[in-house]
Order: structure tokens, then sequence, then C-alpha cells
């Protein structure tokens, strides 16, 4: 371009400026639109959404046994608590735990322990009952959890989950 | 053929690049400076336009691929409910549903504008054959990817398509067990399909891939069939002409696919196929879909089994020969006087064939079937060959830039 050509172009966007950033701006809308259906329809489809809650009868659960309910695809612990267990993590000084969390918060009515059965280091299921305090072992790398459900010593980061739940009547509690 | 304007790496990375593997290069010289004719008119904009509905079927087939079971208790079910639960799941599935049709759409006006221009003949015979080889694969694709539904037409359509193998003799009962892994239309044969209909399109990128490459050894043929001489006169470079080009016939061509995408998704299909498969039950009236039909007439023509499958096959295979068939030396219809009418009638013949193949065969129906059949196949056996014999061509242009200059003073 010569500089007599630099003279006689205007300083402001001319219209053909405008045209390109137009389309281009049309185009990169028309890639997004097109984008948004092909990454979101990975995400859970409806009848996968339909499952995302579940509800437990609590009256086929003896004292001091612990099940396992599917709520979402994943294992939930449902511990009915004996008054010595509970004691026991009610009596545990917040100063030795890794992740400080005191077992009331961690329970609605306290023989009720509930709590999403994975391991919160890599996802593995621990098993109950095992371990230095009789809470759960995980025996893919070792964490021990104790009656609360909260890491007590190996390489989790932190305490089981607690998942969302109410009692919907007095022995049923619905998770999600 | 050489370019209008050389590669040169810019920066650091790139002459790094360049010197171990010189992709860069290669993609200026393809698609940048890569010299077109400048003759070239809209006809020429279906080769982008396949090429971007081969990406869409594959990307909209892959997301499919993650919610569909080619199992037949549950495929239908899975269909529908990648209708009703999955995340836009309905705007995908007709999308690559009417995706297969608007591909043969634009397939069937590239082969034509092939056939009236010429474009198969000598150096393009090999791209030509190519092409075939294509065409061929996307027929299997499209009957392939119609029976996943596992609806009605779904079954019978591979019920029908594997017993046509059943014509040939002594071993052709043989060769349907083995293609349906049973004897009948079961789940080994949904399975088989399923994992084919995946396959093939992969297939089909790779001979693109040599299509493309064949192209781009001879050049492209263009509206005066005249070779190009001189590159800086006959030819303009690539980018920005024929992809700004290619981009606008894409647009016009996606408002036509969204259109029947997004307001009329079933206008293509049989409403048979919203029924679950029925072995013991054959819809009465059963129809191919719309881009088979001229080829199923011919099928239904002949009242004989074997001939018919014959016939069949051999309507689409003499397209391979036509570059020995048509025996004018003239590439371009534009300056064949007798071959520029003898196009239109075969091209009438041919939708014809197409309107016949989805009525019901018996009848005038058949007869004029029949009558147009026997045309397809007198067009490339004896009508080409001879026509290219006794027509006297109108004056051909010395070069491309001579034949816009005499279009130019025609207008004047």
């Amino acid at each position: 371009m010569t500089s007599k050509d630099a003279a006689v172009k205007p300083a402001e966007p001319s219209r053909r400026d405008i045209l390109y950033v137009a389309t281009g701006a049309a185009a990169a809308g028309a890639v997004a639109g097109v984008a948004w259906p092909l990454i979101a329809q990975m995400n859970p489809d409806a009848s996968t959404l339909a499952l995302a809650s579940t509800e437990v009868d609590l009256s086929a659960v003896p004292e001091g046994q612990i099940v396992t309910v599917k709520w979402r695809g994943k294992p939930v612990f449902v511990r009915h608590r004996t008054s010595a267990e509970i004691k026991a993590a009610e009596d545990v000084p917040l100063s030795e735990l890794p992740d400080p969390e005191p077992d009331a918060k961690r329970v609605q009515k306290p023989q009720w322990l509930v709590v999403v059965g994975v391991c919160t280091h890599l996802g593995c299921i621990p098993t109950g009952k095992e371990g230095e305090f009789n809470g759960w072992f995980c025996p893919c790398h070792g964490s021990v959890y104790d009656l609360s459900g909260r890491i007590r010593s190996g390489p989790a980061p932190t305490n089981l989950e607690v998942p969302p739940y109410a009692f919907i009547a007095d022995k049923k509690i619905k998770i999600g | 053929m050489e370019g209008h304007s050389q590669y040169t790496p810019k920066g650091g990375f790139a002459r790094w690049l360049e010197r171990r593997l010189p992709i860069l290069s290669f993609m200026h010289d393809s698609f940048v400076a890569y010299p077109t004719p400048k003759n070239l008119n809209y006809m020429w904009v279906f080769g982008a336009i396949l090429s971007f509905m081969l990406v869409a079927q594959i990307v909209t087939g892959v997301v499919l691929a993650m919610h569909y079971t080619p199992e037949t208790t549950l495929a239908f079910d899975s269909v529908e409910k990648i209708m009703r639960d999955v995340n836009w799941g309905t705007v995908l599935r007709y999308a690559h549903a009417n995706g297969a049709s608007m591909f043969f759409l634009a397939v069937y006006i590239h082969i034509f504008r092939g056939m009236y221009y010429g474009s198969y003949k000598e150096p393009r015979e090999v791209l030509w054959i190519l092409g075939v080889i294509i065409f061929m694969l996307m027929m299997a694709t499209g009957f392939l990817g119609y029976v996943l539904p596992w609806g009605q037409m779904s079954f019978w359509a591979a019920t029908v398509i594997t017993n046509l193998f059943s014509a040939i003799p002594v071993v052709g009962t043989s060769i349907t067990t083995w293609l349906l892994g049973g004897y009948s239309v079961d789940n080994p044969t949904l399975n088989r399909f399923y994992a084919l209909h995946y396959l093939v399109p992969f297939i089909i990128v790779a001979i693109v891939m040599l299509h493309v490459w064949a192209l781009h050894v001879t050049g492209q043929n263009n509206p005066s069939g005249v070779e190009v001489k001189n590159v800086k006169r006959d030819t303009v470079p690539f980018t920005p002409y024929a992809t700004l080009k290619d981009s606008v016939g894409i647009a016009a061509f996606l408002v036509v696919y969204t259109w029947l995408t997004f307001f009329v998704p079933n206008y293509l299909g049989h409403p048979d196929n919203y029924i679950e498969a029925n072995p013991l039950v054959t819809p009465p009236h059963i129809v191919p879909e719309w881009y088979f039909l001229p080829f199923y007439a011919i099928l239904r023509a002949i009242p004989n089994k074997l001939i018919g499958v014959i016939a069949l096959f051999a309507s689409i295979l003499i397209t391979a020969a036509l570059p020995w068939l048509d025996t004018s030396k003239v590439k371009s219809a534009v300056y064949r006087p007798l071959f520029r009418k003898e196009f239109w009638v075969f091209l009438a013949v041919c939708i014809g064939l197409g309107y016949l193949g989805a009525q019901p065969a018996e009848g005038a129906y058949l007869w004029f079937a029949r009558l147009f059949s026997t045309y397809y196949f007198l067009h490339f056996l004896v009508i080409l060959p001879i026509l290219g014999k006794i027509e006297k061509p109108e004056p051909v242009p010395e070069s491309i830039e001579a034949s816009i200059v005499r279009r130019e003073a025609s207008h004047v």
C-alpha cells in the first residue's frame, strides 16, 4: 500500500470492516450455538435426573447394623448407631481430627448416621466396622474413618460426605 | 499445479515445524495458493458442501452413538430415549437423519454437475472413479444407519437388501446367512450393522482424501471444459475466492438443512419406522429412503430376481465406466448441442425413476419403470458412445480467459 492510499483511507472503520466483523461475529455465534447441544448432550439426561432421589425405610435397619443403598449410582451408608457408638463419636476432641467437624453437625438424629460411601481419596468404597475406630476402613489406600464417618488417618483429605436428606416420616428418609 | 503464492514460514516455531513436517506449506499450497479456474460457477461449491456434510454426519453420529444401544430389545427404546430424555437429543437425531438426505442431495447435484461439464474425462478418470466409490460407500452407510432405529422400515429394509444377495446362484443363500449372522435379520445383524455404520464413514474420509488429492493433481474442471493454460490469467487463488464462494454455498445449503431439521424433521421419513420392528409382519407398502428410489425402481422393473439384482448393481457401477463410454473429445455440455439436450432428458429419466420407485409396482407405473430403466442403460451404453461420434460440437474457446471474454462480449 502506498502512502497515497493511506491518505485516502478513512480513519474510522469502513463499511467493509463492519461487514467483516459482523460476519465473523455471526459465524462465531453460530459455532457456539452448534457446540452447545453437542456438549450438553453429555450431561445427565432426564432419565438419570429422575433417579436423583432415593427413599429408605429405616425400620428395617436393626441397631448396630449398616445398610448400603444406592443414590445416583453411588453407595450411601445408613448406620443405626448404638448409644456406645454415639458417645464414642461425640467424645472425640476436634483437635484430633484432620477435618474437624462435631458429630452433632453430621447427623439429624444421633442414632442415624447417613454418609456417602465413597472414600474422599480416590473413590473406592470403604469397608464398614473396620479400622482402628471401628468406623470404616478403605482397602484401596488405607484411609481410616471413625464412627461419624470422619477421616482419622490415611491419605483421604476430608470426611465422608453427608448427602442432603430429610426425614419424611419418623422411620423414613429421602436422600437427595 | 503451481500455486499463486509461495509459503514462507513466519516465526521460529513455523520454521522449526516446516523442516520436520511441512504441513503448513502443504495446507497453504492446497487451500490458499491453490489455483482455481476463475470461471467456476455455483455448481462448483458442492465439493465443499459435501466435505461439510461428511463432518456434520460424523460429529452428530458420534454423539448419537453415546446414547444408542445396538441390541434388538433395547435399540428402538434407546432411540426414543434420545428423543425424549437426552439433552438436545431430538435436535441431534433429526440433524443426523436429515443430514443423510442433505448429503445425498448434495452428492447428486455434484455428480450431475460432473456429468454436464464432462468432469470425468481425461485426465480425471481416477478422480471420477474415486467419486463413484465414495458414492457407493455412502449408500452402504445410509442403508446401515437406517436399520439402527429398529423400526418396521429398518427391519424390512435390512431384510430386503440382504436378500438381494440370495439372488446369486448356488451360494446366494449362504452369503445372505453369512451377512445376517443367522437365518433372518436379528441381533447379530443389528450388532454388525452398527459396527459397520460407525466404520464406513471413516473409510469415506480416507477415500475423500484420495479424491481431493487426485483433484489437486489434475486441477479442477470448469464450465468451459478447457484446461488451465496460464495459471496467472486463467485462475485465481483458492483463498479468498473459492473459500468465500464455498462459504456462501454452505450457508445457503444450511438454510435448507436447518429448515428440514427444525420445521419438518419427519417430512422425508416414514411413519412406519416409529413402529418397533416386528419380524412377523411386513408393512403393506415398503419404500426405501428417497435417495435410493431410482435404483429401487430399476430393481422392481425387471420380472426376474437375478437379472433385477444385476440391473440394480449395474446401474450404479456403470457410472464408473463413463470416462470411456462418452466418446466426445469436448468436455463441457456448453459446446455440445445434442448432448446438452440429452443431459436434461437423462436427468428427467432419473427423476422419473425416483418417482416411480415410490409408487406401487403395478400397472402403468411398472411399464413406465421398464421404459425409463431401458432408457437409463441406453443413455450409457448406446447414446453417449454414438453421440460423441456424430455430434458436431460448437467451437471451444482457446482458454478459460477467452471463454470469459466471449461471454462478456455476448452480454453487451
